[in-house]
């Protein structure tokens, strides 16, 4: 028996039926067709699906839709703030931390989410805030190299209410 | 993407990719990403078991379920054999030989209910018995995989020069070994698929991720029974590709019956399970090495015997010696050299092609057993390796011409870089406690530019300066995320005098594109390069006399410098290309700028004995691993990577870097981590919870330094760098090992409750 579910977008408020099992990646790609959160496993081992969630790191692939009734979800598509590309992802294309892509809307999320709750990670912080996250084409080097990129743009900037707030 | 931030430049330039805002955002379309209206999902039902007869296939179930549009078995569908050993079929009609075969497939209104429908189709099965181990395979009277053939065999190599025995004879010191190969596997995070969709004419639109999209086309047509020139290939953007793309696999051939079946476009996507346990993997091998040096350490002589299993069906593993003996023949100077492999049927898996082809299991024996040859000589290993170094001009025993060879230096500047010296000497005192470190090294020679295994090895490019001054790239080399697109349009704005960021590269569609072999072979750089570089040097010198011309000046006293025509005596502007194009259009000669180029390498098939310069070109490399092992545990920790390179000129410092920082991290997966476990035929560990990639934090520093030699052949000097990466990361770790814990592993992978239990069985060797 599909449900109803309400929640928040990307900024926008979504309703939508949805049945039970439905995960939240499904969700996303079938019904709202944001189709930059990826399927890299479904079992959540990969990190390639992962959105923000009241603005936490969440594997959509292992997440049901219903879990998300009254939340926030950002995806990747929503990390643009004021018609720009969110400095994360600026910093991405610069370092080319991004070669197939494929795990990059993932890897963006997490970023977005590790500098926005330590915005001068050290280098041990940095790398264990990428570790739920798998590249198979960088060596993970450019990634953390746009990481502190992304950190010295973001210490500028006064945070957006767009990146979301989060909620304990 | 602002314009401002993202610097402009051409060769040398470290500027980003061009398609990276469209990655970076989530924008691009992988196959993932493909629907077409009335599109159907299609799902592949493999064999359960190894090797068996197929008794009966009962599909009513899956036929009674709502959603389903067509089910297919081996009775349904042509099974013309395909691949390089013409031993595969899309479906099985009588027998299963590996648990890949593919029974039954289902197309059906959404990915569920035809996965669903798969689950219920009954297939019941005669088990028989099956061989799983390739040297039992190869004794004669083994259980034969295909009983119409004589034996196992599927195909033997042997390639030979000089003469071994005078070889031996002056060798002062003689080592061997036998070093064995595992499966790894591509793990790309894109998954496999396709979507096939026949038009009202009977033409089939295929959306592919094929990293061969032409040779794919003239494969296929043979395989399902479309003339090639109604096949059109349309690339999605590839989510990995490492070669695992480079061959037809069933389930593609499976679409394109679905579709015939249903009157309907179907997409079939692999899962993750599925992506591991059916899509190829690297060639495993057994190596027997047998090499010898004089005292002084002039290597006199190597002789290799190889045994691969080629699993049930043949993809391109079982072409891998052919890339394997150019790295026993010719990486250092060996005056005498024999190589025989054997590639044996078995009821396994199969192996295709992966990133190095074969050149990472070539170099893990040679460069380990160069340390054990430079131990019992009392020589340093990099003394040793120096000793037997090429030089630029070289012509090896197999003819390979090293034209530009940086081999020496990439040694030279590996050692300085890491500290070799000291640290070498530091770590030869074994230290108390569980914690001891190593330092080791290993080369690589690799393909630069291709090889010629067919009698093209070319690539096609037009190029179109239009009537703004904006440049179209339509290049026949593939984009796999390596960053070719902006290479080449780098090497085309250097040529031409315009701008990367007023380039679109065109690489994706058969029915547009120019013809190209593939992406593999490291040989986009030079060989796409060249012919976007032989295209732009033909519209600039079209541009300059149509300018000269309009201008009422002599061409040669004109430039093209950053878009703008200008006096080449003092860069004065004159006019602008968008401009000269306008005129061009419009008054003067109602002409296009748009040129064509096709670059064919100056490198030769091999003859029947394998000799012959099969590529235009060859990178070096050396790579310095120190590790910390923690001989209680056997957990080997990597510190430090140096990797140096020499891939002729850099054309893009950063993409290159981006090549060589992801091989190691792939390489460090061989040498450490990955382990597709495949037991009795089955795989066992078929996710990333099994099957181990480096993750970020456990990724050492990466010190990359180049070599820039320039190729007389390349584009402004450039060879390729995609494989050469991955390829010697192995053996420099294992070597690394050797010195912190006195212990020679000949195999692969140095997981950690393998190296414990080894260390705790005490001294000696594996």
């Amino acid at each position: 028996m599909r449900q109803i579910l309400r929640l928040t977008v990307n900024g926008e408020a979504a309703e939508s039926l949805v049945a039970p099992h439905q995960s939240l990646a499904d969700f996303l790609r079938e019904d709202l067709g944001l189709t930059g959160t990826k399927h890299g496993c479904d079992l959540g081992d990969c990190g390639a699906c992962t959105v923000l969630v009241d603005g936490e790191p969440r594997l959509s692939c292992i997440t049901l839709a219903l879990e998300c009734e009254g939340r926030e979800v950002t995806t990747i598509e929503g990390v643009a703030r004021d018609g720009r590309v969110h400095p994360v992802q600026e910093a991405f294309d610069r370092c080319v931390a991004a070669q197939c892509g494929y795990c990059t809307p993932g890897l963006v999320l997490s970023c977005v989410a590790l500098l926005r709750d330590n915005p001068s990670p050290s280098e041990a912080q940095i790398r264990a805030g990428l570790s739920g996250n798998i590249c198979r084409c960088t060596g993970y080097t450019k990634i953390m190299d746009a990481v502190r990129e992304a950190a010295v743009e973001l210490a500028g900037q006064a945070p957006s209410p767009a990146e979301g707030s989060r909620r304990d | 993407m602002s314009e401002s931030t993202r610097p402009r430049g051409a060769v040398g330039a470290p500027i980003p990719k061009l398609d990276a805002p469209e990655r970076v955002t989530g924008r691009i379309r992988y196959i993932h990403e493909i629907g077409l209206p009335r599109m159907l999902h299609g799902a592949v039902l493999r064999a359960e078991v190894p090797h068996a007869r197929i008794v009966r296939v009962d599909t009513s179930r899956a036929l009674s379920l709502p959603g389903v549009r067509a089910v297919l078995t081996g009775a349904d569908v042509p099974l013309v054999p395909f691949g390089h050993g013409r031993d595969n079929t899309a479906l099985k009609a009588d027998f299963v030989r590996c648990i890949r075969d593919e029974v039954a497939a289902v197309a059906a209104d959404t990915e569920e209910i035809a996965r669903e429908a798969c689950r219920r189709i009954r297939v019941e099965y005669e088990p028989l018995p099956a061989i799983f181990d390739p040297e039992e395979a190869a004794r004669p009277g083994a259980l034969r995989v295909w009983p119409e053939r004589e034996d196992n065999l599927a195909f033997n190599y042997h390639y030979d020069h000089g003469d071994v025995a005078a070889g031996e004879a002056e060798s002062d010191a003689v080592v061997e070994g036998t070093y064995r190969l595992h499966y790894v596997t591509h793990a790309c995070l894109g998954t496999s698929g396709i979507v096939a969709a026949f038009d009202s004419d009977g033409r089939l639109t295929l959306h592919s991720v094929t990293q061969v999209p032409f040779l794919y086309r003239r494969d296929m047509s043979r395989i399902v029974g479309v003339p090639p020139e109604h096949i059109r290939v349309i690339q999605a953007a590839i989510g990995g590709g490492f070669g695992s793309k480079l061959d037809i696999y069933p389930y593609e051939p499976i679409a394109i019956f679905l579709a015939r079946a249903t009157g309907r476009p179907v997409r079939i996507l692999f899962d993750r399970g599925e992506e591991f346990r059916d899509s190829p993997t690297r060639q495993p091998a057994i190596v027997h090495l047998r090499s010898g040096a004089r005292r002084d350490g002039t290597l006199t002589f190597r002789t290799a015997r190889l045994l691969l299993d080629n699993g049930a069906h043949t993809s391109w593993g079982a072409t891998t010696p052919f890339v394997m003996m150019q790295t026993f023949s010719s990486l250092y100077r060996v005056p005498h050299a024999a190589f025989d492999a054997e590639v044996v049927y078995t009821h396994n898996p199969y192996a295709g092609s992966f990133r190095g082809y074969g050149n990472l299991q070539a170099t893990f024996p040679i460069e380990v057993q160069l340390d054990e040859l430079a131990e019992s000589l009392g020589i340093d290993p990099l003394e040793l390796r120096l000793r037997n170094a090429q030089v630029p001009g070289e012509v090896t025993g197999q003819g390979l011409v090293f034209q530009s060879c940086g081999l020496a230096e990439c040694l030279r500047t590996a050692a300085a870089a890491s500290g070799w010296e000291e640290k070498r000497r530091a770590y030869a005192q074994a230290g108390e406690g569980p914690l001891r470190r190593g330092i080791g090294m290993a080369s690589m020679v690799h393909t630069g530019g291709g090889a010629k295994i067919y009698h093209s090895d070319g690539c096609g490019t037009v190029l179109t300066v239009d009537d703004f001054g904006s440049v179209t790239l339509v290049t026949g080399a593939t984009e796999i995320g390596q960053g070719s697109e902006t290479v080449l349009a780098q090497i085309a704005a250097e040529e031409l005098g315009i701008p990367v960021d007023r380039f679109t590269v065109v690489n994706s569609d058969t029915q547009v594109k120019p013809w190209d072999v593939g992406v593999h072979a490291s040989r986009t750089t030079f060989i796409a390069g060249n012919a976007a570089r032989m295209a732009a040097n033909k519209a600039r010198r079209k541009l300059l006399d149509a300018a000269a011309e309009q201008l009422g000046v002599p061409a040669g006293d004109l430039e093209i410098r950053d878009g703008d025509v200008v006096r080449a005596s003092d860069g004065k502007v004159l006019t602008d290309v968008g401009r000269v194009v306008r005129k061009l259009h419009f008054a003067t000669r109602y002409d296009v700028v748009t040129t064509t180029a096709y670059y064919e390498p100056p490198s030769a098939m091999q003859d029947p004995g394998f000799k012959g310069n099969v590529s235009p070109t060859y990178s070096f490399a050396t790579h310095v691993v120190e590790v910390e092992v923690d001989v209680e545990t056997g957990v080997i920790r990597p510190l430090r990577v140096t990797a140096v390179h020499d891939a002729g000129r850099v054309i893009n410092p950063l993409g290159a870097l981006g090549q060589v920082e992801g091989g190691v991290a792939m390489g460090l997966g061989y040498a450490m981590t990955e382990d597709l476990v495949i037991r009795e035929g089955r795989v066992l560990n078929g996710s990333f919870r099994d099957y181990k990639l480096f993750t970020a934090p456990e990724m050492p520093e990466v010190d990359v330094r180049w070599v820039e030699t320039a190729d007389p052949d390349g584009p402004f000097g450039a060879k390729g760098i995609g494989e050469a990466p991955a390829i010697c990361i192995a053996p420099a770790v294992v070597n690394a090992v050797y010195q912190a814990t006195g212990r020679r592993f000949r195999s692969l992978p140095l997981r950690p409750e393998r190296v414990a239990l080894e260390l705790a069985r005490g001294e000696g060797e594996e």
